[in-house]
């Protein structure tokens, strides 16, 4: 989907049927977790559950930009990236009821999304344990002499840990081709950033280490995230060496399924100042203001997902749980090569 | 065959199979311009260049964890930690990534990786340098961890260990690296999970593994003068664990001693002498007894340090005990 057409409509970025794509992929992700609140609301999702709702610009906006054999790795906050990347919300959603069908055999669950056909190397559970891992991917990468890249979101509490620091330092030293992603949505579960972080612009970490560029960007305008991340490949790819960007965005739900909504770490008044800059309500006014889309098409984009998302439930809750024998199955690999 | 050190041994291993696939790399704090921290990786570097052969900083947690990413998407990395003591910054990487990645994808990521570096005590090291960790390892589904003793097995097992599919932990020994063995030319790997009679007797059974092979060896040639011969059960791999070559020896001897570096504790002994009073129970003439280091951490000065380890004498002791002679 990456292009770079001209503007044509009064401004935008992209031709029409891009701008299309983006919302409909902002969207998806949207009623998608709405539908999985429902389903954990309603038991048929357990364990840790952690909504991606108002970040879709930033997933959309950087893997979009993507070539298919391009490696996505990212945290536990994972479906939204998942659907992105183009990950079946019927494989995604039967994971979530820890069904059979569902992308890691209902092994992993929510924290825990792959997929191998599209190299979606994982959602991963210990905060910041997968930076090095994506390190090593940009090594793997660079071994074969190839020209992919390695996405590595993060949240921005990950920026305070060690793994964080020893991984961006190795690809420095060795020019790996990784585009390591910090989705500042400003809370580490309650903890705000600025009482976590001693440093304000977390891009700047990148200038701990020669020759790493650091950026950020708005990450509720999708079209700012896309052309960010334009210029982040440009670097990873043609470089090859990685690059920090820090895409500052908004969580619109609590920390996960236990947490409320607002808690005690932030106000309603807060919240609601970011609700104003909801990232798909920006996209979809700029869209209706350029007439790329009239309200009949945005409620066809709505009836078109609200079934697809009906769709996906209703293939998990049809799914069976994994069989009993499925509990010793790929603990080890069988065969030695 | 040729008689080489057990150092010796593992370069072999890494060199034939860094040959064989060259997929297989090494990674480590000074493994290649300073030919590894004792000498294990000599030449790799000059032979086989530095993609291949990779300094690393001082970052446990991250190399460890580039080893994972690089496992994930096909290569087949070999981790070396300098020490297994320094392996405790990475052990998220083994225990949270490298074990659990191919049940959590379910099935879809395997993690062809080794982790090796020398492991327990050597002398005088003192409380963090000194520390034997099977137990630990050994405790994790999702990985196999081997501890060869000789360097045969060294060889034999590291082959393995790289051919495997699956993350393996190697636990090597620093007073290891320059005892000789009979290593032969032509290749060859001994299977992972399988056990070795290094010793056949009839009064009693050491069961032991890694470095206290050789002392159980050394307590075997004592006893046989004074006319107790021993059967010498070298675990070879703690996980997964060879239960049919104990409870087989067991069932002969009738007595047990289980002789490892590490604490007493949930330790490697407690496992072998559970599965021996499930299996043999009936066949028991005695109380199965534990060599083990003692319940302190290590200290520096020379007589307390020996105190603390277990040793010849100990283990002598311990199959007399078994045997009612003393």
């Amino acid at each position: 989907m990456a292009s770079k057409k001209k503007a044509d409509g009064k401004g935008l970025p992209g031709d029409a049927a891009l701008r299309k794509e983006l919302l409909h992929s902002m969207l998806l992700q949207r009623r998608f977790e709405e539908k999985v609140g429902e389903a954990y609301a309603l038991g048929k999702i357990g364990g840790f559950c952690h909504l991606y709702i108002g970040q879709e610009a930033v997933s959309t906006g950087i893997i979009s930009m993507l070539r298919p054999d391009d490696y996505v790795i990212t945290t536990y906050r994972d479906h939204g990236q998942a659907l992105v990347r183009g990950m079946t919300p019927r494989s995604i959603m039967a994971e979530l009821f820890g069904r059979i069908d569902g992308c890691s055999r209902g092994k992993g669950g929510s924290m825990h999304l792959f997929d191998r056909n599209t190299n979606f190397l994982g959602g991963h559970g210990i905060v910041g344990g997968h930076v090095p891992v994506a390190a090593g991917v940009g090594f793997a990468i660079k071994y074969r002499g190839g020209d992919q890249v390695i996405v590595c979101f993060m949240g921005e509490s990950v920026v305070n840990t060690g793994a964080f620091h020893e991984a961006l330092n190795m690809a420095a030293l060795w020019k790996l081709p990784c585009i390591f992603v910090i989705e500042n949505n400003k809370y580490g579960m309650g903890t705000a950033v600025e009482r976590a972080a001693a440093i304000k612009d977390l891009s700047r970490r990148a200038d701990a280490y020669d020759g790493m560029d650091g950026e950020h960007v708005d990450g509720q305008d999708v079209f700012a995230v896309r052309e960010a991340m334009e210029r982040a490949l440009e670097i990873a790819r043609r470089g090859p060496k990685p690059v920090l960007l820090e895409v500052r965005t908004y969580r619109y739900m609590g920390h996960s399924m236990s947490d409320a909504v607002s808690g005690t770490y932030r106000t309603k008044a807060e919240l609601d100042e970011y609700l104003k800059r909801d990232p798909i309500n920006l996209l979809k006014a700029r869209m209706l203001e350029a007439g790329d889309i009239d309200e009949s098409d945005v409620a066809a984009m709505e009836q078109e997902i609200k079934t697809l998302c009906q769709d996906a439930w209703d293939f998990a809750d049809a799914s069976p749980e994994p069989p009993l024998e499925a509990l010793y199955e790929d603990v080890l690999v069988d065969t030695t090569s | 065959m040729a008689i080489i050190t057990y150092r010796e041994a593992l370069n072999q291993a890494l060199r034939e199979e860094m040959s064989r696939d060259d997929r297989v790399f090494l990674m480590g704090e000074e493994v290649a311009v300073y030919n590894g921290a004792y000498k294990v990786s000599k030449g790799l570097l000059e032979e086989f260049g530095e993609m291949r052969v990779v300094d690393t900083p001082i970052t446990e947690l991250g190399f460890a964890g580039v080893g994972v990413g690089a496992a994930m998407v096909g290569l087949r990395p070999i981790v070396e930690f300098m020490t297994w003591n320094f392996a405790l910054l990475a052990l998220d990487q083994v225990v949270n990534a490298a074990a659990k990645m191919l049940y959590m994808s379910g099935g879809q990521y395997p993690m062809p990786i080794v982790f090796r570096g020398p492991n327990g005590a050597a002398l005088q090291l003192s409380a963090q340098h000194s520390q034997a960790w099977e137990s630990w390892l050994a405790h994790i589904p999702g990985l196999k961890v081997v501890t060869p003793g000789t360097p045969y097995d060294a060889k034999g097992l590291l082959k393995a260990a790289i051919r495997d599919d699956n993350p393996v932990i190697m636990l090597e020994g620093e007073m290891l690296y320059n005892t000789k063995g009979e290593v032969p030319a032509e290749d060859y790997i001994v299977p992972i999970g399988k056990a070795d009679l290094k010793r056949e007797g009839e009064h009693c059974s050491i069961i032991t593994n890694g470095k206290m092979v050789l002392v159980a060896m050394n307590a075997a040639d004592q006893l046989a003068k004074e006319g107790i011969r021993v059967d010498v059960v070298d675990l070879r791999t703690v996980r997964p664990m060879d239960v049919a070559a104990i409870t087989a020896s067991v069932r002969k001897t009738n007595r047990a001693v289980v002789l490892e570096e590490g604490w007493e504790l949930a330790g490697i002994g407690a496992q072998v002498v559970d599965y021996i009073q499930r299996e043999c129970f009936d066949d028991l003439d005695a109380p199965v007894v534990r060599v083990h280091q003692a319940d302190v951490p290590m200290p520096y000065a020379k007589a307390i340090e020996k105190a603390a380890k277990p040793d010849l004498a100990k283990t002598i002791a311990a199959v007399k005990k078994v045997m009612y002679l003393g």
